[in-house]
């Protein structure tokens, strides 16, 4: 807020020196910052208008935006032709599970490394520290086979069984209590009697409600957007995740672009929706991860 | 429940606190070792022991079929250091890669400028949230738009290039020429990102280091280069690293945008998370794909190294 106020009083001031040269210069840059948002998100844009669009229509150039005949022919299509409510309700489930584990986990094991100081706990940080630069790909092909051994392939467990735990959300948590739960407030509930897990309850978790906010959405994209791991996880139609789905379907040689595009903009359309949104609360967690040391 | 909960706890509590410190560090710990057990356990089952099992099999000669997984020492690197499509596979992803970060950092850099310079405009917001739709969005469908706009024949990206009487590309069939388009697609992604973390920074830079260089009759080019751009360095190390980590992760990009004539996904640019999968599930050589990961993490840890030992440089400086 008070950076807005300032550039705002220093455009203020300059306006009076030079102000037609100033404002000029900045209508020019608002020319081009639109006409570059507007190609960022031309691609999409396509896409979704292509899914309205009859087989003609596709072939026209320049390609229309607003299609001249709208038709559902083609969601209808790709709804006879795959299991895609099966495969958005497999990712659905696999997400929201993730999310509450992250959260749940995150919260708990964040609030513990910042505000109880014990040697094992600090040698468990600096470790949960450095597994998270490790990659996912890099230990995915270990972690199949714990899968396999468990019978959980190709089910939503398999999927959540890479996706449970999130070092980079303790860290976030840990981060948060440090900053904005003062040790005293904790002492004071405890020598009123308070115990350790109403204190957590209670005083803690109501006060991360922003930071636990942030993270759930992050889990959430996360889980929605992952690849790999539902790629070598799931190897039935019926268990793939959207993403897996979508990606082998368009290697069929049937294919076309109707319908393709009509797949994507189902999912699309609905994340876009959620994240829109959810704006505020992503901002802050992306530009969280930017603030790790 | 919650006020459930407090109940017997509290009883205990009032106990504690007469009998000294001593008991209240022991409830302590108690209470810390019990909320941080399943946490611990979950994370020492899928992350710790995964990580040291890649660890592990990439010293041994594990394949699926075989009976005997005898260990063989560096074998395996030996060999892939031989092996045509590995070191394929490595050159595409660092070029990738690279070329990304290319892209992505003087561009993130020069739009995070301009969208911080315009704060107070009305389309602040617009701007933000366009640029950041790319990075959210599923990879799958995204790069569906993409392989439509690159298709040979049906894309209007030939069909823009011919208007302007360039001759038509196969876009996704020359190897070459599809390795510019992963570049274009994950660049898309990862712009919005680093734009956050640069506006963050922007953010951050003190406003009276600006108003000196105005003083002095610095433009606004000036301002951005001689004061911005130094400034952000540790910004824009850390988003280079990032973006450098993610490049060398790529699959679904390649995956999805570069099938080969025959249709087989990925082929035609062949990515290191792609050779190290058909190593484990179509040649069941799983040693052999630890392996190949262990290069990966020992690029990532090179990259991560060279960060904070260029930040530490910085801070000694």
């Amino acid at each position: 807020m008070t950076a807005v106020d300032a550039t705002g009083q220093v455009s203020v001031s300059a306006e009076e020196r030079i102000p037609a040269r100033e404002r000029l210069t900045n209508l020019a840059i608002d020319v081009f910052l639109f006409a570059f948002s507007l190609l960022m998100i031309l691609p999409l844009v396509f896409l979704v208008s292509n899914a309205f669009k009859t087989p003609q229509e596709l072939l026209a150039w320049p390609p229309t935006i607003i299609p001249a005949e709208p038709t559902v022919e083609n969601f209808r299509a790709v709804l006879a032709d795959t299991p895609l409510a099966r495969w958005i309700f497999n990712s659905l489930a696999f997400a929201v599970l993730s999310t509450l584990s992250i959260v749940a986990t995150s919260a708990i094991s964040g609030y513990v490394l910042a505000k109880f100081r014990f040697r094992t706990l600090s040698v468990i940080f600096v470790i949960i520290l450095a597994t998270a630069i490790v990659p996912f790909e890099v230990y995915m092909i270990p972690l199949y086979f714990q899968a396999q051994a468990l019978g959980i392939l190709n089910s939503t467990w398999g999927l959540l069984l890479g996706y449970l735990v999130m070092s980079f959300g303790i860290f976030l948590i840990r981060q948060n209590v440090l900053h904005s739960i003062p040790d005293e407030l904790l002492e004071a509930a405890r020598i009123d009697g308070a115990g350790e897990l109403w204190i957590f309850w209670s005083i803690v978790l109501p006060l991360l409600r922003g930071a636990l906010g942030a993270l759930a959405v992050l889990a959430f994209f996360q889980a929605w957007t992952a690849f790999a791991w539902p790629m070598i996880v799931t190897t039935t139609r019926e268990s793939y995740t959207i993403e897996v789905g979508l990606a082998l379907f368009q290697t069929g040689f049937t294919v076309d672009l109707g319908r393709l595009s009509a797949a994507s903009a189902t999912v699309l359309i609905p994340s876009i929706t959620l994240f829109v949104i959810l704006r505020r609360n992503f901002v802050q967690s992306v530009a969280a991860t930017g603030l790790k040391e | 429940m919650g006020e459930h909960q407090g109940g017997e706890p509290a009883a205990l509590g009032k106990k504690a606190v007469p009998t000294g410190k001593h008991m209240l560090q022991r409830r302590l710990w108690r209470f810390a070792m019990l909320a941080f057990l399943p946490t611990l356990a979950i994370f020492a089952w899928v992350r710790i022991y995964p990580i040291t099992e890649t660890l592990r099999l990439s010293l041994h000669k594990w394949d699926i079929l075989s009976k005997n997984k005898p260990f063989i020492g560096l074998d395996n690197f030996r060999e892939l250091f031989h092996d045509r499509l590995f070191l394929d596979a490595l050159v595409n992803t660092s070029i990738i890669a690279f070329g990304v970060l290319a892209v992505t950092i003087p561009l993130a850099m020069a739009i995070a400028a301009l969208i911080h310079h315009r704060t107070a405009s009305r389309f602040s917001g617009f701007y933000e949230t366009a640029v950041f739709i790319p990075h959210v969005v599923s990879l799958v469908p995204a790069a569906m738009a993409w392989k439509w706009i690159f298709d040979a024949k049906l894309g209007p990206l030939n069909a823009l290039l011919q208007y302007f009487g360039v001759p038509a590309q196969a876009w996704l069939f020359d190897p070459v020429l599809s390795v510019i388009c992963i570049i274009v697609l994950c660049s898309w992604q990862a712009l919005g990102y680093a734009v956050l973390i640069y506006l963050v920074g922007f953010k951050n830079l003190p406003v009276s280091l600006f108003e000196a260089a105005k003083l002095d009759g610095a433009g606004g080019i000036q301002r951005f280069w001689y004061v911005s751009v130094p400034l952000l360095k540790p910004i824009t190390l850390y988003v280079s690293v990032v973006t450098l980590i993610s490049g060398f992760n790529v699959y679904a990009q390649a995956f999805v945008l570069a099938s080969d004539s025959q249709g087989a996904p990925g082929r035609l640019v062949r990515v290191l998370v792609l050779d190290m999968l058909e190593n484990s599930f179509r040649n069941y050589r799983v040693g052999y794909a630890a392996s190949e990961a262990v290069v990966l993490l020992a690029i990532v840890l090179v990259l991560t190294l060279i960060q904070f030992g260029l930040l530490r440089e910085k801070g000694r400086a």
